[in-house]
């Protein structure tokens, strides 16, 4: 549920909102809405998820209602509605990917963090969690780090903890 | 050797760009396309026989001739690069290698429809994509291959591309136009049509990547020479994703009418069952059409070889055959459990409802819980049945298809494999340990030496 504790003070950069300009730009006078979606992976880019605070500043950018915003922000899986881990780590568990090993990446995953899914490590800087088809599936076990969602491809154990080095270091 | 029209050129260094592309023969069917008219370029499309590679398989030509064209009111073009079906991964592979193959489609098919302005919308998880587009799209308007007056014609087209925010069923065309403007994913009832009343309730199209780009082979060679090619009502080439237990998965242009067995086993595709195995089901067309044994898979009930084609892999009905699909070939070996299969694309269909019908709604969940608990050995053998029975009353209750994709992987998992449930049920500690194995489901296919 979206809760209203756990608040920021959201300053939206200037940058962001060239961005939303650009975007807006995109539709047809009048039907700015569309520029929704677009418009909250910018934000989620930014602060890393989604506060009430900056769903509503998107809401009055766009001069529609709040709800408007929560309700899309709340169907989406990809909009995260609390705080997450630096590096969200996002597993395909569909089908394809479990025929060559992805419940076996996410066991090690979970063993490797020390968290469970959806968790976030002390360190702030992992969260991770199951998702479904990522369109990868010959290329699978997939796992995929927003907010550029750059694909890792072809895991097992040795490739995770490899990355899961990298991610520290960088 | 197929032919091939799409990936032609996949292995040239450079042909993400547009100048690889453009010496590689781009953009002429652009240029070929303006100096038709549009409805001569609709023609064309009509010829080529081709049809929708999304999954539906609707002619697309004729789904274009159904656009409204009242005078004064815009016209879109979106095209649906939501590929969310699982073991479908043919449009991301098209985007990131040849995404100029996608820019040249949209244009061509945008000026058959008098579209100046046109969508590709993405899935959201495909964030590299969209900048991939963004940037081809850049390329091409620096050409002067869109914008204003392309090629001093007169003709106008803005093309942008929307990102999603990670829902399957945006797949469906009248949600992924809810979702073009900036709401839930919810799917409209029909009628109207998109053809009718689409984006901003304006006459649009919603086409599939790959339906947009094989307009361009259409064009340069001429529908005739396109409907050439393939069995049938079958025409062209096809994008198969290929996943699952495969000594070489990916993605494959075929010409529709291969064999389905030269397309698992020879060399110049799939290369045969990995590590030596042996094939036990597939997936033919994409998560949502039914599962086939091995048997199955091979040959049709009446001994021919089974050939993927539209009419292919649907010979037998649901009874004994499957759907092409979107052309997701999943693969699977004798170590597989398809109870737990069916289970995880229960599970997935349970996550992607969009929660707008009940039947769907809660049989999504219910399947899936009841498949669970078969899977983990605490099932009772009414469970069987119980399953059955909520697959029909989902299918064909609900105002989008997703209900009936949910139901069809779990109807068609126990018609073909309803030992494999009923042993899960009998064997309540053994099956936690061990797989029911092969059984009868294949024919007898010589193991394959590896080569990888």
């Amino acid at each position: 549920m979206l809760k209203v504790e756990e608040q920021q003070p959201e300053v939206f950069p200037e940058t962001l909102i060239t961005k939303f300009d650009e975007i807006v730009s995109r539709y047809p006078a009048g039907k700015q809405k569309s520029a929704l979606l677009p418009m909250l992976h910018e934000v989620q880019a930014v602060f890393g998820w989604l506060s009430v605070p900056s769903m509503d500043k998107v809401a009055a950018y766009l001069d529609i209602k709040p709800i408007e915003v929560y309700e899309v922000a709340s169907f989406y899986t990809m909009y995260f509605l609390k705080p997450q881990g630096k590096y969200v780590l996002e597993v395909c568990r569909t089908g394809p990917c479990c025929l060559v090993g992805a419940e076996r990446v996410m066991g090690h995953i979970e063993k490797t963090l020390g968290v469970k899914e959806n968790e976030v490590t002390p360190d702030g800087l992992f969260s991770w969690r199951g998702v479904e088809c990522l369109a990868a599936c010959g290329f699978g076990p997939v796992l995929q780090i927003g907010p550029e969602y750059t694909f890792f491809e072809n895991l097992n154990e040795e490739k995770v903890d490899q990355l899961i080095q990298d991610l520290r270091n960088r | 050797m197929g032919r091939k029209l799409l990936l032609e050129h996949i292995n040239v260094p450079g042909i993400n760009t547009f100048d690889v592309y453009r010496q590689k023969g781009g953009y002429r069917a652009v240029e070929k396309a303006l100096k038709m008219t549009p409805d001569e370029v609709v023609e064309e499309v009509k010829k080529s026989g081709l049809r929708g590679r999304g999954g539906a398989g609707f002619p697309t030509g004729m789904k274009w001739s159904f656009l409204a064209k009242p005078e004064g009111v815009p016209r879109y073009l979106v095209c649906n690069a939501d590929e969310s079906e699982p073991g479908t991964f043919k449009d991301r592979f098209l985007m990131t290698y040849i995404p100029h193959a996608l820019i040249e489609g949209m244009i061509v098919s945008s000026f058959a429809l008098g579209a100046n302005t046109s969508y590709i919308y993405v899935r959201g998880e495909m964030m590299p994509q969209v900048r991939i587009l963004e940037r081809a799209i850049a390329e091409a308007k620096n050409a002067g291959y869109l914008g204003k007056n392309i090629l001093g014609t007169g003709y106008d087209l803005e093309l942008y591309v929307q990102p999603g925010g990670g829902a399957y069923i945006c797949g469906e065309e009248t949600a992924l136009l809810e979702s073009l403007e900036g709401k839930r994913g919810n799917p409209r009832i029909k009628p109207p049509f998109p053809a009718i009343a689409g984006l901003y309730g304006c006459p649009t199209v919603v086409n599939n990547v790959e339906s947009i780009a094989a307009t361009v082979p259409i064009l340069n060679d001429g529908g005739d020479e396109y409907a050439k090619i393939g069995v049938g009502r079958s025409t062209g080439t096809k994008l198969i994703s290929a996943s699952g237990n495969l000594v070489r998965p990916g993605v494959y242009e075929i010409e529709l009418g291969l064999p389905v067995e030269e397309f698992i086993y020879s060399d110049e595709y799939c290369g045969g069952i990995a590590n030596g195995k042996r094939l036990k089901a597939t997936v033919a067309g994409g998560s949502s059409v039914p599962v086939l044994p091995a048997n199955l898979t091979l040959k049709q009930v009446n001994g021919e070889p089974r050939v993927m084609s539209y009419e292919g892999l649907s010979e037998g009905g649901f009874v004994t055959g499957t759907m092409m699909g979107s052309g997701g070939f999943i693969a699977f070996d004798e170590d597989q459990c398809m109870v737990r299969n069916t289970w995880n694309f229960a599970r997935f269909y349970s996550h992607e409802s969009c929660g707008q019908c009940s039947p769907c709604r809660e049989g999504t969940g219910w399947m899936e819980k009841i498949l669970r608990k078969i899977e983990y050995g605490q099932g009772k053998m009414s469970d069987i049945d119980l399953l059955v029975d909520v697959a029909r009353k989902i299918e064909g209750n609900t105002i989008c298809p997703l209900g009936d994709a949910a139901a069809w992987p779990v109807a068609s998992a126990i018609r073909h494999f309803r030992d494999e449930f009923e042993w899960h049920v009998k064997e309540p500690v053994k099956c936690l340990e061990s797989n029911y194995g092969l059984a009868n489901y294949a024919v007898p296919i010589e193991k394959t030496e590896v080569t990888t």
